[in-house]
């Protein structure tokens, strides 16, 4: 089925300034759309208040409107362009919470406006709890188990059937008022009796409790065919009650055999159809029981979402694009693949590599504020990094937070103080890692850990692993070719390797330099090199086999910024994005360096070559290598990513 | 400290025909595999993969890097025994953590002396196999990895070619087996009787028939027309297996014998093969195979797409643009239902004047994707009409 023919002009609303929780991602999405929608000949008008984007530059769309998201203002708009077609999934929340109160004021009626991507059916569906309920119970699966009480004898009848510890939520009640979470009688008696109190109609629900499981969500896509495709599954590695946002992620799942993945997919596919998901991206999110494998269904998203933009750089599936072209009518088989070329985008990625995610905070900017980790998203930004393992990728994400101290480290711990260790890793806070990496190191084990976090015992293992070369690093004494092989292997940095040997940075780098232990750059192809790729979409990992390609016009590297913090946030991925449009303009061959997901800079199509890499004097130092050995590489700029490098 | 799980690994090495070496360390047993190496590109499911025994005679490259990590139980075997000759993977778990576990993948494959290595650049063995072809290969272990590479090559280059190489018999059951509804949830009296002919089938496709009400009887590959018409199936059915399509003769000629009965058929990867040679298309080797289970196919008669678990080195020659008259006459038209939207590969054949029809790819699953479980249906609902409109068919023959 190709694109629709009645649309001539579309109105894309944007999501507005930042905020925790909708950043930089909404600003990707946006930003492909735009391009698409513009490729298709469309009169594309976009409403974004926040000026720091690349998505409201004038050449993006037709009509740009730098004002509020507000339903009054998009009204005004509306009137005055008179689009066939409102594009809401690309702006987060804020612009589909937009688009619902122009649906339900009557002004797309009025204005004969379609909403494109979206349905409000699937909206309200998705997003009102007890009707998602309604729509996980009706696909065969599960949702937390709750059960409405109206007494203290129905809540303990209740507890006997849900077990502690419970949800206790009130009914009616303004800003979850009077709820809590019961870890016995007393508490209960305490919660759900003031609960009974609170709610207007003396009813309180009593929800099972799921904290401590695991949590798991995949990335989907479905055409108006009725296909549908994962595009990617995301594991957390702090299990449930640490918002997804908060909490360091990977990509693909590592811990579920197929017949529970399978079931993961059955499950979210049959709920994307009960929803009635129009046509695009959507997420959906799991817990898992870990030691029964029951699945239970949290939520789902039905828009691009701060996951999708991470999932679409995981992959190199780019969702925002192919969800802007599904909205056109166009079906997932007719769309194709940019990076293989000669396949469909009807597909599902298969990785060869493992992504890492991990969360940057800012606590350290508000002394007061309470660092523990909640279901309330509190980190500021994020970093991602790219592996041929789990431990490569995750201690390249360490360091691509570019914060002191984010990378582990490996002092002795002095075994009195490994209880106090594991107690603290107990609760999730921005510490959790280096507490449990740590606690691990002084003698604790992976089951004592594993009891007092809930963190998946391979990743606990993992952490080990690193944990073991450390000390085979410390063992070694000098630094020689075998153990340099091995710790990078494992993701350690020159600068980790030297303080694990009292070996200067400067000297650990030169003598593995010369002694030739240099990192190849990799693909990222969607499809495990099954296909050629045509997209240099590269990462750099200790393996054998570089696929940098040699180019003939000399390179010019744009270092980016890195992930989003406060005091820095979008506007210096705009300048990166700008100083490689205008080179690219001038006839030169530019190569990005950037590790924030969430941004436009790290769209494979928007350099020359895209290295997703940590902008560490090490790594950048590689890619300049690598660009070095496959022809001439004549400037790296640092001048737009915002400080000095 | 946690205690790694791994038995002391040794070095091994990796030879292919061209000469190409990686190196690693060993993995499972040590010594020699010889096999055919090709690459699967699944990111869950290793352990059904090593136990299909369409990878008899094969070494296998995981291009997943992690791979172990949820170790191995009795539940997800697709076979009793492992397949693959040889398996090649980057990072092999030390602890692999699932409430599912039984033990490691390591000891499993030790246990059944299986030659694996893994700490290899499982991606440019995958890139080097895609840009020749699939090749024969060795992996060395142990005192074996220490001998001479000219030694290794040598040995490599000896081994029997895939193409031309029968197999089906090797991997079969001796004896017929009984799949019953009743144990696979099924309450009712079975609806209907099939006849499975083992090629190398996977534990999970009769038991897709019998959650549908099918009492399945799974048959060696060695079964003749009178084994099958002995009991009075309601359909017959040919499972996956390894090999080349060419060199099963007996089992096409059986299956012509079939046909001619007018006794349904459903047939998976081996057996779509068969069926295009039964009705006279001939069969070829590709050139690196499809092997995963993200692989889009399209439905030519739905317009839709499924992704489908695939693992198939060889395909059938077909004409895309259908319906066609079998090559084989009497068998009517035939029409190409399936298509690979990769590469354009066959991926589906359905007679259109008698009721057969067979699928390149798994609908089985296990491991992969359960989009295509509806062929299974199709097929209960084809044993369904047949035995109404049995001497209707027999009449339009």
């Amino acid at each position: 089925m190709p694109r629709r023919t009645d649309l001539t002009s579309v109105l894309v609303i944007g999501s507005g300034p930042i905020v925790i929780g909708q950043a930089a991602e909404f600003d990707y999405s946006g930003t492909q759309a735009l391009r698409v929608l513009k490729e298709e000949g469309l009169r594309v008008i976009l409403v974004n208040s926040n000026p720091a984007t690349i998505m409201t530059d004038p050449e993006f769309a037709d009509a740009t409107y730098v004002e509020p998201i507000t339903p009054e203002v998009v009204e005004k708009i509306i009137a005055k362009e008179r689009p066939d077609a409102i594009l809401p999934t690309m702006g987060g929340q804020t612009a589909l919470n937009t688009a619902i109160a122009l649906d339900k004021n009557g002004v797309l009626e009025k204005y004969n406006v379609e909403l494109i991507g979206a349905n409000i059916a699937a909206i309200e569906l998705g997003e009102d709890r007890e009707k998602f309920k309604g729509v996980v119970e009706r696909c065969g699966a599960e949702s937390a188990k709750s059960i409405i009480v109206h007494s203290m004898d129905e809540a303990f009848a209740a507890a006997e059937e849900l077990g502690y510890p419970m949800v206790v939520r009130p009914s009616f009640t303004m800003g979850g008022l009077g709820s809590g979470l019961a870890y016995n009688e007393a508490d209960l008696r305490r919660i759900a009796g003031a609960g009974i109190q609170y709610s207007p109609t003396s009813e309180v629900l009593l929800e099972e409790s799921i904290l401590g499981w695991k949590e798991y969500e995949l990335e989907m896509m479905r055409d108006r065919n009725d296909n549908v495709v994962v595009v990617c599954s995301i594991e957390n590695f702090d299990p449930v009650g640490v918002h997804t946002g908060d909490s360091i992620t990977v990509a693909p799942a590592m811990t579920l055999t197929d017949r529970e993945y399978q079931k993961l997919r059955n499950i979210a596919i049959a709920v994307i159809r009960e929803v009635g998901v129009d046509t695009g991206g959507c997420n959906i999110q799991f817990a898992i029981e870990p030691g029964t494998g029951r699945v239970v269904v949290i939520e789902m998203n039905p828009r691009v979402s701060r996951s999708s933009a991470l999932a679409s750089k995981a992959t190199g599936f780019a969702i925002a694009k192919i969800a802007t072209k599904l909205a056109l009518g166009y079906s997932l088989d007719e769309i194709p693949n940019d990076i293989t070329k000669q396949t469909p985008a009807s597909f599902e990625p298969t990785l060869d590599y493992v992504v890492v995610k991990v969360p940057r905070f800012a606590f350290e900017k508000f002394p007061a504020a309470d660092p523990t980790l909640t279901t309330t998203m509190k980190s500021v930004g994020e970093a991602m990094a790219i592996g041929r393992n789990f431990t490569e990728a995750l201690q390249k994400a360490l360091r691509s937070l570019e914060q002191k101290g984010a990378s582990l480290s490996f002092a002795p711990v002095d075994p009195a103080g490994v209880p106090g260790l594991v107690e603290a890793a107990k609760r999730p806070t921005t510490d959790r890692l280096k507490q449990v990496q740590q606690a691990l190191l002084g003698g604790a084990t992976v089951e004592e850990l594993y009891e007092a976090t809930g963190i998946d015992p391979w990743y606990l293992d993992q952490l080990a692993l690193i944990n073991e070369v450390a000390a085979e690093i410390a063992a070694a004494g000098a630094v020689n070719e075998e153990i340099l092989r091995r710790a990078k292997r494992h993701g350690f940095s020159d600068e980790q390797i030297g303080a694990l040997t009292n070996t200067p940075e400067a000297v650990v780098r030169g003598v593995r330099h010369a002694l030739n232990v240099r990192p190849v750059f990799k693909t990222v192809d969607t499809c495990a090199a099954e296909f050629a790729a045509y997209t240099p979409y590269h990462y750099s990992s200790y393996d054998e086999e570089d696929e940098v390609a040699q180019h003939d016009k000399p390179s010019i590297i744009i270092l980016g910024s890195g992930p989003n913090r406060i005091g820095q946030g979008i506007e210096f991925d705009y300048s990166c994005v700008h100083a490689t449009m205008a080179l690219r303009e001038a006839g030169h061959e530019t190569v990005m360096i950037n590790c924030n997901p969430e941004t436009v800079s790290t769209d494979y199509d928007i350099s020359d070559r895209l290295y997703f890499e940590p902008l560490t004097l090490e790594d950048v130092l590689e890619v300049i290598a690598a660009e070095q050995r496959t022809g001439e590489c004549w400037a790296c700029s640092s001048s737009s990513a915002g400080r000095p490098r | 400290m946690t205690v790694s799980n791994t038995p002391a690994s040794t070095a091994a090495v990796l030879m292919l025909e061209d000469g190409r070496t990686f190196r690693g360390r060993s993995y499972g047993a040590e010594g020699t595999a010889l096999g055919e190496a090709v690459f699967a590109t699944g990111m869950t499911g290793y352990q059904e993969t090593i136990t299909d025994p369409s990878y008899a005679r094969q070494l296998v490259v995981q291009t997943a890097p992690h791979i172990g990590n949820t170790g191995v139980n009795t539940d997800d075997a697709e076979s009793r025994r492992i397949w693959v000759a040889g398996y090649i993977v980057r990072d092999a778990a030390r602890r692999p953590s699932n409430w599912r576990s039984e033990r490691t993948l390591d000891e499993e494959l030790a246990a059944q002396g299986v030659v694996g290595i893994s700490g290899v650049d499982t991606r440019a063995v995958t890139r080097h196999l895609r840009e020749r072809g699939a090749m024969k290969a060795g992996i060395f272990s142990g005192a074996d990895a220490a001998r001479p590479d000219s030694e290794l090559l040598a040995d490599v280059l000896a081994q029997e070619p895939m193409a031309g190489a029968r197999l089906a018999e090797e991997v079969s059951v001796e004896a017929s087996y009984l799949v019953e509804p009743k144990d696979h949830g099924w309450d009712g009296e079975p609806r209907f009787t099939v006849a499975a002919l083992d090629l190398g089938i996977k534990s999970m496709t009769p038991v897709r028939f019998a959650e549908r009400g099918v009492r399945v009887h799974v048959l060696p590959a060695s079964a003749t027309l009178a084994d099958v018409t002995a009991l009075s199936p309601d359909g017959v059915f040919m499972s996956n297996g390894p090999g080349d399509p060419a060199t099963a003769d007996v089992q096409v000629e059986l299956l012509r014998d079939v046909l001619d009965t007018g006794i349904p058929f459903f047939g998976i990867c081996f057996g779509n093969q068969i069926l295009g040679r039964a009705l006279g298309f001939g069969t070829y080797k590709l050139r690196y195979g499809h092997r995963g289970i993200n692989q889009p196919v399209l439905d030519r008669r739905t317009g839709k797409v499924e992704i489908t678990s695939q693992n198939h080195g060889f395909a059938v020659d077909a004409p895309l643009d259908g319906p066609v008259t079998a090559p084989e006459a009497r068998f009517g038209r035939v029409e190409v239902s399936h298509v690979s939207l990769n590469d354009d590969v066959v991926e589906g054949l359905a007679c259109l004047d008698i009721p057969a029809f067979s699928v390149q790819y798994h609908p089985e699953a296990a491991a992969g994707p359960h989009d295509s479980a509806y062929l299974f249906d199709r097929f209960v609902d084809l044993m369904g009409s047949s035995k109404t409109d049995a001497s209707k068919i027999k009449e339009s023959l």
